[in-house]
This record gives structure tokens, C-alpha cells and sequence, in this order.
């Protein structure tokens, strides 16, 4: 879907991921583009940034070539400032210490509300969806990125189930379930950079990804798109992103 | 019993003194420690996804023919698959259910629960840590700030919307659990049970102190004089266990902390072999590798020494500069 051949669209998708986050962050990774993107931040002069698993490791450096196949395998831990309980990383998380927490979606709508648990009706769903691991945890407790594939069927008006709460039903909802922490800020997909309306919390455009036209992110999004008043285009990755980021996956375990 | 069913603390203060909880020695076969796991348990395993499960226990309870387990684990990947389709577990308590996240979808837990015969109870990842810790303090269910508001609360009516005393915040009780035997798989513990988890301890030490009888497995069994030269090390105190099986390599084909990482090649080919078909797959799948060897040696041998020396090495190398 990408206009160029200089790179596909899990590299862009991970690369304006990395792009997002800062050093001295404290970032709690899924696995996959967000575990690679932070990763990359690190590599890309933010060595300042920590990397949260919820395997339990607070510090990780992963090595390039040796991704994780999970959040829970040892080459998680190298390097890391400290190894603890899952639980206990995931307390860090409603405490309060982290920044942003940074995930995958299989489906999202317009209220930032992720689905990873079925498609269809629960009690006899068409597909049972491997389910919330710590999404709906670090959906809940903190400030979220999610990093996506952009596809219609992926982005819908309202998603089959609410694993991961992004703002529920707009303006107040999210607060008012007892969420009063923490939200989805940025939506990344290999077409667009979406933020979130401060009133009705529904998501709109901030920025286009370069070579792609507002048309082709309507056409490719399932319910009717609100685009900010200054939208930009994107800066394209540059020849340093991309090289670090192949280096990082040598085997495009993440970036295929 | 069903899982979500919360035991008062007559019951469970009563089961705990019943055990024999002295300094004793608990070393027994595999095939004695998986008599201890009973048809229709709730059984909780330790680890997470493809680390230190007890592979090789799970492997003798589907060679027993165990039926209508209730499993929970923290997050479940081909341990589950197995267990589904060895016909052991019912139900799996869980807050992740696939084969790995570069495989995508289980086939075979979507075939199991989609068709209605087998339930997939899902549960927030740290909902699963706040069940298994309220069950290891001896109180019925704890708070927390997640699952509000999402569509897993509804579909979780065990748990229960709260609000706080002090604050008159919203919150969200998840209920105890206490599994009837918890099989975790550890890096080195002594003929008493104490044991020494090496990295990532996952939910373990709140499972083993929640659970009405614990059995481990271990790489190896050491002495209790080498127990007490590293006491910070010990994760699971003896108290809490109740058998001893040493299994090296009992978490193959997944990996197991500073020793083994995951065997990519044997794992790749499951995946294959049990997507392209969730019931004919597995059940080629368990005849090679479950029901055709003599003993956990002879499967370690199936997947081939080769990926093993490969495995070792790259377990082991957490352990480089």
C-alpha cells in the first residue's frame, strides 16, 4: 500500500512508531512493531528510553538479530536494568510510573477501542481471537500508542467486542467506567497518523504518510474520517531508519 | 469446581493443614507425580507462553488420559493446543491464547472453541495475577484498575464492579483462585522442593503459595547444602511443594531460562502440521510425539539432538557479555 519501494509497510509503520517516542520515557512494549519500534528509538539516539515488558523486565536492550518470539522468553531480559514478577510489572503500570504503553491492534474504531478476543457475537463467535494478554491492562492504566496495520476491516465504526477500552463511547465514557487514567493518544498505520478530537475523543487524520492521498485513507478506513485542520505529510524514513531497522530484524521476523 | 468459584478460608486453611508440610523428601517419577493430578482439577501452570512450561508433565497427564481439567496459566500458547487436543483440559483460565505471536491464530483452540466443545475464559493479564496473588494471601479476591469499562467485564461476571470505601473510586474485584495442584517447572531445586527459578519468574511464586498441592519439575535436583549457600535465589519455599520430578529438558520444545531457548524447528513444523488440520494434525502430532516414545528421553530424541545443541547454545549464551 505504500507509494514506494524503498521500504514496506510494517518498516514505515515501525519506523513513525520510533519516531514517536522520546528519550527518558518509560515505554511498555507488546511484542512485534512495538517492542521493534522501541528498540529503534533506542538505537536512533535515545538510549535514555525504557523498555517495559510484560514478561516482567523494566530496562531491555534487545539484541539486534535475536527479537524475542514473546513478551516472556529470556532474550527479553538482556541487558535489562531489572527481572520481576508479571504481575508486578503490570503494577508498575496502575501505580503510574509509565509513560506510554505501546501495542499492535487486529481491530480498532472510531473511539481508539481495540478487539483481540472475538469477531462476531461472543457466545458464538465466527473467529475466537487469542484475547486481551495486556492490552486491555495498558489500554486502561496509561497513555497508548497503537501501531497498525490499515485495513478496512480493521478499522470500523465500532469494533465486535472492546477488548482494550480506547474512549469507549466518546466524550466523558472513559472516565466516567472508571478509567480515569492514561488513553489512546496515537493511532500509527502505514497510511496515516491519527490523533484523538479533545472534546468528543473520536479519532481524526493529524498527518499523512508520504506518497499517500486523503482519499486512499477514506477508502481504505470503514466509517467516515475527520481530518485536522493542518494536516502534514509525513517525512519519509530515512536511509538511517531504515538500515538500523534491518539490522535490528535481519530476518524480517517483524517487518516482512 | 468451577474455576470461578472462590473457596471460604474455613476450606482452605483446613485443605493447607492437612498437607504434610515438614522438611521431607518428595522425589518421585513422572509417572507417580502425574497420578497426583486428579480427572477434573483445576490445575494452574507455571511459566508463560513458551517459558518454563512443564511440558514434559502436561505430556505424561495426556499419556495417562487425564479428562476434564480446568488449566489456568498466565498467557497459554502450544501447552493449551495440547491440552485441548489431548482431550485432558475442558477449560482453559487464561489472558492470551494462541501458538506464538509469529504464527498468528491457533487453529486448534479455534476449532475447540468455536465448535463449543472445549471454553477459553478470558481474564486480563493482570486480573490473572491479582486471582492468583489474592488466592496466595489467603483473601477472596483483590482490586483493580483495569477491565473497567470493556467488554470483559460483562463477559466476566465472577468479577465485580466496586465501589471504593475510602475514595468512592470505582474499582474492580477479581475473584481468589486457588487451583487444586499447581505444576511448575524450575532451573535446579533440592529433594525437599526448594526452588531456585533462574530469570523470568512469571506468576509463579504467587501460584505455588495460592495452589492445594504443587508439584515441580526440574532440570536437576541439588542438595539442600546448595540450596542454603544461595538462599536469596529460592523463589518456592519447600512448604508449599509436594513432588519432585527431575526432567531435564522437561520444558522442550519450549524454552527454559539461562539453559534452552525454544526449538523454532520442531515448533515450526507443530504449527504447520496441526494448522493445515486441527484434529487429523494433532492426532498425527500426539502419535509421534506423545503416545509413540517409551520415555520423555525418547521424545527429547524425536525432535533431534541437533536442534537441541542449537537450543542449548542460545540458552546459554544469556549468560555472554
Amino acid at each position: 500500500m505504500t507509494s514506494s519501494n524503498r521500504y514496506t509497510a510494517s518498516e514505515i509503520l515501525t519506523v513513525l512508531s520510533a519516531r514517536a517516542l522520546e528519550n527518558g520515557q518509560l515505554v511498555f512494549a507488546g511484542i512485534g512493531i512495538p517492542l521493534l519500534a522501541a528498540t529503534l528509538a533506542q538505537r536512533l539516539g535515545r538510549p535514555g528510553l525504557t523498555i517495559l515488558f510484560e514478561g516482567g523486565v523494566i530496562g531491555a536492550f534487545v539484541e539486534p538479530g535475536k527479537l524475542p518470539p514473546s513478551t516472556n522468553d529470556q532474550r527479553c531480559t538482556k541487558r535489562a536494568n531489572m527481572v520481576l514478577g508479571s504481575a508486578d510489572v503490570l503494577l508498575l503500570l496502575q501505580r503510574g510510573y509509565v509513560d506510554i504503553g505501546f501495542m499492535g491492534g487486529a481491530q480498532i474504531d472510531q473511539y481508539g477501542n481495540l478487539n483481540s478476543s472475538f469477531i462476531g457475537d461472543p457466545d458464538a463467535p465466527k473467529v475466537r481471537l487469542p484475547g486481551s494478554g495486556g492490552g486491555n491492562d495498558i489500554s486502561s492504566l496509561t497513555n497508548m500508542i497503537v501501531a497498525m496495520k490499515h485495513e478496512k476491516r480493521r478499522f470500523v465504526e465500532q469494533v465486535d467486542f472492546i477488548t482494550s477500552p480506547g474512549y469507549l463511547r466518546g466524550q466523558n465514557s472513559r472516565t466516567d467506567a472508571g478509567l480515569p487514567a492514561g488513553g489512546v493518544f496515537r493511532v500509527i498505520t502505514e497510511l496515516a497518523v491519527f490523533g484523538f478530537d479533545a472534546e468528543t475523543r473520536r479519532i481524526k487524520v493529524l498527518s499523512l504518510n508520504p506518497g499517500v492521498t486523503a482519499e486512499e485513507v477514506q477508502d481504505n478506513t470503514g466509517f467516515p474520517l475527520t481530518f485536522d485542520d493542518g494536516v502534514t505529510v509525513t517525512e519519509p524514513p530515512t536511509n538511517e531508519e531504515l538500515e538500523t531497522l534491518r539490522m535490528l530484524d535481519p530476518e524480517r521476523l517483524f517487518t516482512a | 469446581m468451577p474455576s470461578s468459584d472462590v473457596q471460604s478460608y474455613a476450606t482452605l486453611r483446613e485443605d493447607l493443614a492437612k498437607r504434610d508440610r515438614s522438611l521431607r523428601e518428595k522425589v518421585v517419577s513422572l509417572e507417580e507425580a502425574a497420578g497426583l493430578v486428579r480427572d477434573g482439577m483445576q490445575v494452574g501452570i507455571g511459566g508463560s507462553t513458551m517459558s518454563r512450561t512443564p511440558m514434559a508433565l502436561i505430556w505424561e497427564l495426556i499419556r495417562q488420559g487425564r479428562k476434564q481439567l480446568s488449566c489456568s496459566r498466565c498467557i497459554v500458547s502450544t501447552d493449551g493446543d495440547l491440552l485441548f487436543g489431548g482431550g485432558v483440559a475442558d477449560e482453559i483460565v487464561t489472558s492470551w491464547f494462541a501458538q506464538g505471536i509469529l504464527w498468528g491464530l491457533s487453529k486448534v483452540m479455534r476449532h475447540h472453541v468455536e465448535a463449543g466443545d472445549k471454553r477459553y475464559q478470558e481474564w486480563s493479564h493482570l486480573a490473572m495475577g491479582m486471582r492468583f496473588r489474592a488466592g496466595g494471601m489467603g483473601v477472596p479476591f483483590l482490586p483493580i484498575r483495569s477491565m473497567l469499562g470493556s467488554d470483559l467485564m460483562p463477559l466476566r461476571p465472577e468479577a465485580k464492579e466496586f465501589d471504593c470505601p475510602f475514595t468512592g473510586e470505582k474499582l474492580l474485584l477479581v475473584p481468589a483462585l486457588n487451583p487444586d495442584v499447581a505444576i511448575i517447572h524450575v532451573q535446579r531445586c533440592d529433594a525437599y522442593g526448594n526452588a531456585q527459578i533462574d530469570g523470568l519468574q512469571f506468576m509463579d511464586i504467587d501460584l505455588a503459595l495460592a495452589a492445594n498441592s504443587v508439584i515441580l519439575t526440574t532440570e536437576r535436583i541439588v542438595s539442600n547444602d546448595q540450596i542454603r549457600r544461595m538462599p536469596d535465589h529460592t523463589k518456592i519455599p519447600f512448604m508449599c511443594v509436594d513432588a519432585v520430578v527431575e526432567v531435564p529438558y522437561g520444558a522442550a520444545p519450549h524454552e527454559c531460562y539461562g539453559l534452552y531457548e525454544p526449538m523454532m524447528k520442531h515448533m515450526e513444523a507443530y504449527v504447520a502440521q496441526v494448522n493445515a488440520d486441527p484434529v487429523e494434525g494433532m492426532k498425527a502430532y500426539l502419535d509421534r510425539f506423545v503416545y509413540g516414545p517409551k520415555n520423555w528421553t525418547e521424545f527429547l530424541s524425536l525432535i533431534g539432538m541437533e536442534e537441541i545443541v542449537e537450543a542449548s547454545r542460545q540458552g546459554r549464551s544469556m549468560y555472554n557479555d
